[in-house]
């Protein structure tokens, strides 16, 4: 496969592609609106089927249509779009549909702007929508890994019949780095449960009601130990110059590219600073956390939000040190210096 | 006519075992309903065109939410209005289908207004069945957008008015109007003639699927004996008597005669022929001719800005893709934000033998100048020793830092006396390379094809940067 140097948003689409993506149902928003144009270019001529829906709700409804026809199909979107889909993604959880959506997130609440925010944390790991589901969420921190998590995000969909969702920002969308592309995936795997219009599929039935009280509690606790194989086995995360950490940065997406070039100024100083960076959201790397709070004297959480993600670190570290925050919002990226300055005043 | 009227059509199961309770052989339906009378002209249709197999429906939010419970076809339940976004991708996913779109009046018409209206317009291959009983008949009895005027629901205990509710909604008008349709008529299952009717209706609608691959839309009008509050009988009689009057029955569009599908097949696309599809196929840059340049440790971190038109971005963009064959650490961002505005652009660019943490460039190496805002706003965030290139053509005053490099390059008359002011950030891109010696010259020239996407300004690009690169030797000499 060769190298190709383009934006985050279309390395999501080719990898989305490799990976055996049939179908891209979508609406167009800023800052996500180049996956829907690499979806409309690159689909039809890969023979799957690209449609602009009519609206954001139509198109996470597609989505569930396809999913449960058993293509390997995906969305994308941005804040305001992605609370319009929350309820379609909990029909998806519910009726425990594959399907992939990635989240462009953009400053918010409300219109906000297109700038590039972490804002939608809870949106997207929380659940977000009705009832108790959880989606596999995999926050990519370059160009590359939007391709390869295009790829891991279908496996694993398809792995545990569940929603996944790339949880990227503006920032990581809209820059272009270069991108090894993977192999195509050649083999799939069967889907019995599927309707496909066949013979072998008339018996199924694909949907999330259950009138029967019993029958939904019963549907529920099967839903919640799947969540709970996946917090066993699915945890990634990365770790950077943690080793002999006394502070350690936790953070993700555009946020860690930033916090990995002031490690290497703080180091330069001799400031034994290291940085952890969650890939998949859910499942968050509690234990993780957890086992790090041996080694470091503190915690910083850089996120461009109030601390959303801050919480889940508080809840890993459990009190046993401090857990501080820096926040930024409305499109702003921390600055190498102000994560420095908020370190050094930490350490002193 | 089916064979056998007497029997339960093979399209529904013999007992309804994902039925709750104990009661597996009756229906959710209140007597004197609707939906079991159009279950039945749906399921015998199916069975006699024997498209059982490929059949796969739609059930909506409303009290056919559980039809899954009785047709023995592929089921799929869909969220309240989405049924149409359901059925579309159903039948793209698998065009050899039988798609059967079954919908109530608030689903259909209230929240799932768009949904209709747009896969109608799509012209989608699947058939809708669209039961009119004026009300929400599984919620309670409120008001639907089909409710008469006058008409009291439990969401209007006095009727309906049209000070605060408006007119009921004619869907069959409304769908009839769009280009896409084959087939849309209203019918009613007021008596025994008139459900005769609707029989070949709803026939006639899945048979132009099966045939034809074209869009129908069958309206129904049908009885709800509970919110009604009336007994089946007289339901009935209302439907017959004053929702038809409301609702005038016939066909509103049938172009089935003429109608083609436009072609909708697909070309499938072995995995081998991806990377093609997908321009991502291997490319080959010969080591040995980078290799001087592969083992240097540096990194250079861009700030390139000008007026939009300018090129800046795609300033940007050549020096990234230059890096990449030369195997270095690469990142691009395009400004963000509100500077964006304003006719002003700017991009950070880096290049590096090793990795690249932050994309974002606060404090350039080199800053390339193509405007004098430019100049203004970024001249003072230049790292020591770092440099400037700013077009001397453009801009009249000149950098005041006196610990970094300033070269002064005619990048807009140098392109105009080639031809064209558009290769200005060409011969900035040449001066670049010349100067600071991170790249091979003769990859750059025989790759930039690769990179410019418009094969007659090859040429002239290639001329510019060589015209940059001539201008930094001469400054040397």
């Amino acid at each position: 496969m060769g190298k190709q140097f383009l934006k985050g948003n279309e390395a999501v689409v080719k990898g989305a592609i490799l990976a055996g993506c049939t179908a891209y149902y979508g609406y167009p928003i800023t800052p996500a609106s180049e996956i829907a144009h690499a979806a409309a270019k690159y689909l039809p001529l890969a023979g799957g089927t690209f449609v602009q829906a009519e609206s954001e709700v139509a198109a996470i409804n597609m989505v569930y249509g396809a999913a449960g026809a058993g293509q390997r199909v995906m969305t994308a979107s941005s804040g305001p779009g992605i609370s319009l889909k929350t309820e379609g993604i909990s029909y998806c959880a519910g009726a425990e549909l594959p399907c992939v959506i990635v989240s462009i997130t953009r400053g918010g609440p409300g219109l906000g702007n297109i700038g590039p925010e972490q804002s939608d944390y809870n949106q997207l790991v929380k659940g977000g929508g009705h009832g108790c589901y959880k989606t596999i969420v995999l926050a990519p921190n370059s160009v590359q890994e939007m391709c390869d998590f295009g790829l891991m995000a279908f496996d694993l969909a398809d792995k545990y019949r569940t929603p996944v969702i790339i949880a990227a920002d503006g920032f990581i969308g809209q820059m272009m780095e270069p991108v090894n592309f993977p192999e195509p995936v050649k083999v799939f795997p069967a889907k019995p449960w599927a309707i496909k219009g066949t013979k072998e599929t008339r018996k199924n039935v694909i949907s999330s009601i259950e009138l029967d009280f019993d029958d939904l509690e019963r549907h529920n606790i099967k839903l919640q130990k799947k969540y709970a194989i996946i917090e066993e086995q699915e945890v990634r995360y990365e770790e950077y110059r943690t080793d002999d950490a006394e502070i350690i940065l936790v953070c993700y997406g555009i946020a860690s590219r930033v916090v990995q070039s002031a490690i290497d100024n703080l180091r330069a100083e001799g400031i034994k600073a290291g940085m952890f960076r969650p890939i998949t959201l859910f499942p968050f790397p509690h234990e993780r956390i957890s086992q790090l709070c041996d080694k470091a004297s503190n915690f910083l959480t850089v996120e461009m939000s109030n601390g959303q993600m801050n919480d889940d670190v508080r809840l890993s570290v459990e009190g046993k040190k401090p857990v501080h925050l820096l926040s930024r919002y409305g499109g702003n990226v921390h600055t190498i210096k102000e994560i420095h300055a908020k370190v050094i005043k930490i350490m002193r | 006519m089916a064979k056998d009227i007497l029997r339960k059509s093979e399209v529904f199961y013999d007992n309804f075992d994902r039925k709750p309770g104990l009661d597996k052989m009756t229906t959710t339906y209140c007597p004197g309903c609707g939906h079991g009378i159009l279950h039945k002209l749906v399921a015998e249709a199916l069975e006699d065109f024997g498209v059982q197999d490929r059949t796969m429906f739609v059930s909506p939010v409303g009290c056919s939410v559980f039809a899954y419970y009785y047709f023995d076809v592929g089921n799929i339940q869909a969220a309240h209005g989405r049924a149409p976004a359901v059925a579309t991708a159903l039948k793209r996913a698998n065009p050899e289908s039988i798609v059967i779109d079954y919908q109530g009046d608030g689903d259909l018409a209230a929240i799932g207004g768009a949904e209709i209206l747009n896969a109608a317009n799509r012209g989608e291959g699947i058939t809708v069945f669209f039961v009119n009983n004026a009300t929400y008949g599984m919620t309670g009895g409120q008001m639907a957008p089909t409710t008469l005027i006058g008409q009291q629901t439990m969401t209007t205990p006095k009727g309906r008015t049209v000070a605060n509710e408006g007119y009921p909604i004619k869907m069959s008008e409304i769908i009839s109007t769009l280009k896409a349709p084959v087939y849309v008529e209203r019918v009613m299952l007021g008596d025994v003639k008139s459900i005769r009717k609707a029989r070949k209706s709803v026939r006639k609608a899945i048979q132009i699927q099966i045939e034809q691959n074209g869009f129908s839309f069958i309206e129904v009008l049908a009885s709800c004996p509970s919110n009604l509050k009336k007994t089946p009988i007289d339901s009935q009689n209302w439907v017959r008597e004053v929702l038809q009057e409301n609702y005038p029955l016939g066909v509103y569009k049938d172009i089935s005669a003429k109608f083609v599908s436009p072609d909708k097949s697909k070309t499938p696309v072995n995995y081998k022929d991806l990377p093609k599809v997908l321009n991502i196929e291997e490319t080959n840059i010969d080591k040995n001719r980078i290799a001087e340049f592969t083992n240097k440790q540096f990194h250079e971190q861009f700030k390139i800005a000008g007026f939009g038109g300018q090129g800046v971005l795609s300033l940007g963009i050549v020096l990234s893709e230059m890096g990449m064959r030369h195997d270095f650490q690469v990142s691009w961002i395009p400004s963000y934000g509100p500077e964006m505005r304003g006719g002003t652009a700017n991009c950070s660019v880096q290049l590096s033998s090793k990795n690249i943490g932050s994309p974002v460039v606060d404090r350039p190496t080199v800053l390339v100048a193509m405007n004098r805002p430019s100049i203004d706003k970024f001249e003072d965030s230049v790292a020591e020793n770092g440099y400037i290139f700013y077009d001397s053509s453009l801009i009249d005053i000149e950098p005041q830092r006196k610990d970094i490099n300033i070269i002064a390059i005619p990048a807009t008359k140098i392109a105009d006396d080639l031809g064209t002011t558009k290769v200005a950030n060409m011969v900035i891109v040449g001066a670049i390379i010349e100067k600071l010696g991170i790249m091979s010259k003769d990859v750059v020239l025989d790759s930039i094809g690769e990179v410019i996407k418009k094969q007659k300004l090859i040429n002239i690009n290639k001329r510019a940067i060589l015209k940059g690169v001539e201008f930094i030797q001469n400054l040397t000499k």
